[in-house]
Parts: C-alpha cells; structure tokens; sequence
C-alpha cells in the first residue's frame, strides 16, 4: 500500500509536470496566461487518433505531425487574435478561454465521446517496482518528463531562440533595442506551448481515453502546479507538482477518488490567498497585489 | 483612427449634439425634441419590452425571463468589471444564490416571495466572506480564483452529497404565474440597470471606477479600498444571487448544474458583445445573445462553439462593444475636415 503510494504518487506528479510544461513556457515567455492548453492538448490526441485509424498513418508520422500541427495551430490563434489584444491581460484571458471552449466544444459536438478514442501505448509490459507492478507507458512519463525539462533548459541556455525567449521573458522593450522581434517570439514561445502540450498528450493519453471533459482537468492541474510553483518558473512547477501529485494520490487513497479534483482547487486557493506569486516566483511579486 | 489611414488631408471629427446647459444629471430642456431625445433611448426599450414579454407566446415569454436572468448577472459582471474585479466565474454568486433558496424553500418551507430576496442577501454575504481574503489580488489572479471557485462547490456537493449531492433538490415552490415571472423579471431588471448606472455616476461610484483606474492612488487618498471592493461585490453580487434564486423557483429544481459554466461564460460574452463599462451594454448583449441562443437550440453542442467564436470576434474586433458604438453614434455626429 505505502510502496503503491509512492511509486504511484510519483507517476502522477511526472503526469502533472508534463501536461502543465507548455502552459508554463508560454506563460513565463510571453506572459500570455494560455487557457486554451487544455484543448490544445485533447486537439493533439484527437489529430493523432484521426491520422492514424483515418489517413492509416504510421505512428512514426503521425505524432510528429500531430505536433507540428498543434504548435502551429497554436502560433496562429497568437497572430491573429493574441497579437490584437497584447497586454490587455483580462483581454487575453477572455480570448484564450474562449478559443479553447470553442476547440473543446467542437470536438463534443462532432461525437468525438466514448471510450474507442484512444492512443497506442509505445511498449505493452510492465515492469514490477518492489512490490508494486507498474506498466511501462508510465515509466516513459516520467522518463518523458525528465527529457523535455532538461530539453526545454537546454534550449533555453544554449540556443539563440531560447536566449530571446528568456530576453523578452525579461524585458521585453529591452530586448526590442537588441533586435529581438518581440512579437515573433511570443508567438514561438506559444507555439512551443502548444508542442509541449502535444508532446505531452501523446505520453500520457494512452494511459486512458481521450475524452473532452479531460481537457478541462488537464487545464485545472496546469493551472494550480503553475500557480503554486509561481507563474513561469520551472523549479516551482516541478515542486509544486509533487506536492499536489501526492496530494492527490494520498486522497485517492484514503478519501476516494470523487476529492482527486478538489486537492487542486483547493491547493489554488491556498495558494493564491497566503502567496499569490507561488513558492517560488519572485519576479512577478510586486505585481500582484496592492 | 482606421478612417485617418485612408484619407490623407483629412480627419473625422466627432462633435457631440448640444443639449442647452448640461451638467451630469441636470438637464434644461427647452423643447419638446430634446426631452425625447434624453428620454426616447431609455423609454422605448423599457415599454417595447414589456408589451412584447405581455404578448408573446408562452415559451418565449420564459426565454424572455431567462434572458432578464442572464441581463442581471452580466449587469453585475459588469459592475465588478468596472471595479478591477474581473470575475471568470459568476456562476458562483449564481449558484450560491440558487441553492439559499432552494433550501429555504425546500428545508425551511419559506414561500418563493420571501426566499428569492432573502437568498439575493444571504447568497451575496456567503460570496463576498468566501472572497473576502483574495480581495487583495488584481487582475488575472483575482480572475483565477473566480474561476476556480465554483467548480469547487460543485466538486464539494458531488462529493459530500449534501442538498441532495448530483440529485440536486426538486419539487420547488413556483411564482404563480409565468406573466407574473415576466413581470418580476422587468422590475428587477431595469431597477438594476437604472440603479446602478446612477450609483455609478455618483460620488461613491467614482471611488469604484477610481480602483479600477489605479487602486494605489485611491488608496493615497486615504480610502480604504478593500472596504469598497467588498461593498461593490455585496452589491454587484446580490443581483447575481437574485438571478439564481429566481431562476430556482422557474425550473423549481436547484442541483449542480447551477455552477454550470454557461452561467459563468454567458454574462462575459453579453457584456463583451454590448460593450463593458456601461451596464446597458450588458444589458444589450444579454438581449442579443440569449434569445439567439434559443434561436439556434436545433444546433445542439455547436451553440458553445458559437458563442465562444462570437465572443473571441467581440473581443479583437469590435472591443468596444455594440452599445458604445450605438452611443457614439447618436450622442455625436461626424464630418470629415480638411486638415493643413
């Protein structure tokens, strides 16, 4: 049970850490608090499964073009409705909320529900952990987990992109005097967003069904481990992650599955009552309250 | 601006029509053509619309009651708006409304015409405790935690199963009849409307607007501005509550539906088509989208998709919205000059 705990606990925090990634990049990028992740996200499953049982694409093209296609999609809804209401923070909020109701809602309405939608998982086996078996699709989480935040660092440290991603995360009209084209960036760093989501989609859908409410509670977990780890920094989200993945693993366990939801609301609410700017977002503080 | 581009050597001008010695709600009227020009916008709707709600047929005679619903809380979404409280989720007032008083009615046998004002009351103090310690927060964080809010009451009673848990409580009292709804509907509608545009334009009004403008140089005028927002979300959040108690004894059903995203999501998008700033925008959007949300049942699912593009058009293209448009253009009138 305790073994079952930790080792599952930990599953779902690599879970957590993955699907909330590209919400945060885009965040801490371009400052654009990106609601429409979550259906970015169902969208990558939902193209993935479309191009393989349709177009009978083999995997290998399938899901590379499943992310290319998320991240572009992503990069457009930044030109041509982001880039019209740049800084108009309650603006953007509204207009991202609503493309994602709209990209989630289509999908209800065209009858994407039911349990055939799913993904092929990369390897059927499972792999015994002490005295718990665990299957290997969940062990790649993690693995994925840990591949894309040392990606994502690396990227950011070492490559000309990644340095104006950070430049404008910065200051964006300093980096404008440096001749980084701030507009273009944001919408790379939103299409990087949408990528991560795909990526993550393809990790961790065949864990389960595609479903659109799931796009939802995928939005909701992205939006508590950012809030709490602090809006753009990568260190919290993995922090906060554990926290509210173990968090829910433990109520699963104990109090049953109908309170896994509320642990992350209410880790939202804590939160944003006792340290809106999350255990470690400094940059922001000063920002957020009066 | 976009008029400028095009015409070189020339600029609109905007020239607002003279009404003799104006002041903010002072008027010397001289003929009887500029009393109906101040009265004419405001009158009209209200008379127009209570002849049609009286003559329509049933059914539209409740869409007409759900769409005054969905004008109060885009009403109040608006008022919070024009406070620096953007709210993602006014299906929380809403709902809270709702339930006060479908258990008043329900647990306690109160009649609707005393649960609906007393569940407008209580249902606004229990919303305004539970954001009484994020009160500090602005912007997008105060918008998160509005968002978050009710999906976690709606978590909480499927969880716990109180008030009847995902069964929700049926068998409600109902008003007496659906003219007498309307008519009830109308009051409190254009009630809130008038009332809170002149609270609004006085004094205390401009305390509010002042916190959205810039809550630190309100505060350096000594006031204290988390007394005022607290005020202004008992205020703006009674209407919402009024609109869910309402709305508990027209269905006679309250249940967890009630912290729906619709109730959430409808109000913004209203107040995003008619224009935010001005409540009667609000008010106008609501009249433009419900009924045409009815009007499109048939589609099913794809209604949210529309409403969400609709609100995604509103948003970018016309962000000002219908009513100040409609505004601007009868307050003033154009002509183009010559510019050296």
């Amino acid at each position: 049970m305790i073994t079952m705990t930790i080792v599952y606990g930990f599953i779902n925090s690599a879970i957590l850490v993955v699907a909330a990634l590209g919400f945060n990049i885009t965040f801490g990028i371009s400052g654009v608090a990106n609601f429409a992740h979550g259906a970015l996200y169902i969208a990558a499953g939902f193209l993935t499964y479309l191009c393989l049982t349709e177009l009978h694409f083999p995997y290998w093209i399938a899901a590379p073009a499943a992310v290319i296609i998320t991240g572009a999609l992503a990069a457009v809804i930044y030109r041509v409705v982001l880039l019209r209401v740049r800084g108009l923070v309650v603006s953007e909020v509204i207009a991202t909320f609503a493309i994602g109701l709209a990209i989630l809602e289509l999908f209800r309405f065209l009858g994407f529900v039911g349990f055939e939608f799913t993904l092929p998982v990369f390897v059927d086996a499972s792999v015994p952990l002490g005295n718990t078996l665990v299957d290997a699709q969940r062990l790649l989480v993690v693995a994925s987990g840990i591949v894309l935040t040392v990606f994502l660092w690396l990227f950011t440290h070492y490559t000309k992109t990644g340095l104006a991603f950070r430049g404008i995360a910065q200051d964006e009209r300093t980096a404008l005097t440096l001749g980084i084209n701030a507009d273009r960036v944001a919408a790379l760093s939103m299409a990087f967003g949408g990528a991560y989501a795909a990526v993550a989609a393809l990790v961790i859908l065949p864990l389960g069904t595609i479903a659109v409410n799931e796009g939802y509670d995928v939005m909701i977990n992205s939006l508590a481990v950012c809030i709490m780890g602090g809006l753009g920094s990568t260190g919290g989200l993995i922090a906060a992650s554990f926290l509210i993945g173990y968090g829910q693993i433990i109520t699963a366990t104990y109090l049953g599955t109908h309170w896994t939801m509320i642990v992350s609301l209410v880790a939202i609410l804590i939160i944003l009552i006792v340290k809106p700017s999350g255990l470690f977002g400094h940059q922001k503080e000063l920002e957020e309250r009066t | 601006m976009k008029e400028n581009d095009k015409s070189a050597g020339r600029r609109l001008e905007r020239i607002d029509r003279g009404i003799h010695a104006r002041s903010e709600d002072i008027f010397a009227l001289n003929s009887w053509r500029e009393m109906l020009y101040l009265l004419g916008p405001r009158v009209i709707p209200v008379v127009a619309l209570v002849i049609l709600g009286l003559v329509a047929p049933l059914y539209w005679q409740r869409v007409l009651v759900s769409t005054a619903m969905f004008a109060l809380l885009a009403i109040s979404w608006d008022m919070l708006a024009s406070t620096g409280m953007v709210s993602l989720g006014q299906a929380l007032f809403f709902g809270v409304g709702a339930y006060v008083s479908g258990i008043l009615n329900h647990y306690y046998g109160l009649p609707p015409w005393l649960t609906i004002p007393l569940a407008a009351v209580i249902g606004s103090v229990i919303c305004t405790i539970m954001l009484l310690p994020v009160l500090r927060l602005r912007g997008i964080y105060f918008a998160m935690v509005t968002l978050v809010l009710p999906l976690m009451l709606e978590r909480i009673i499927e969880a716990t199963k109180i008030f009847g848990g995902t069964e929700g409580i049926s068998g409600l009292g109902q008003l007496p009849s659906v003219d007498v709804e309307f008519i009830v509907a109308m009051v409190a509608v254009w009630a809130a409307l008038f009332g809170f545009r002149r609270l609004m334009n006085s004094d205390y009004g401009l305390v509010l607007k002042g916190i959205k403008d810039n809550d630190r140089s309100v505060m350096s005028g000594s006031i204290n501005i988390y007394l005022y927002k607290a005020q202004a979300l008992l205020i703006a959040g009674s209407i919402a509550s009024l609109a869910g108690a309402f709305m508990t004894h027209a269905y006679m059903f309250v249940g967890i539906p009630v912290f729906a995203l619709d109730y959430s999501i409808i109000p913004i998008a209203a107040a995003a088509v008619g224009g935010v700033g001005t409540l009667a925008g609000s008010l106008l959007g609501a009249f433009i989208l419900v009924p045409l949300n009815e009007l499109l049942r048939g589609l099913g699912g794809l209604r949210s998709v529309i409403y969400a593009v609709l609100l995604v058009v509103f948003t970018v293209g016309l962000p000002e919205g219908i009513f100040h448009f409609l505004q601007r253009k009868y307050c003033q009138f154009e002509r183009w000059v010559e510019v050296s």
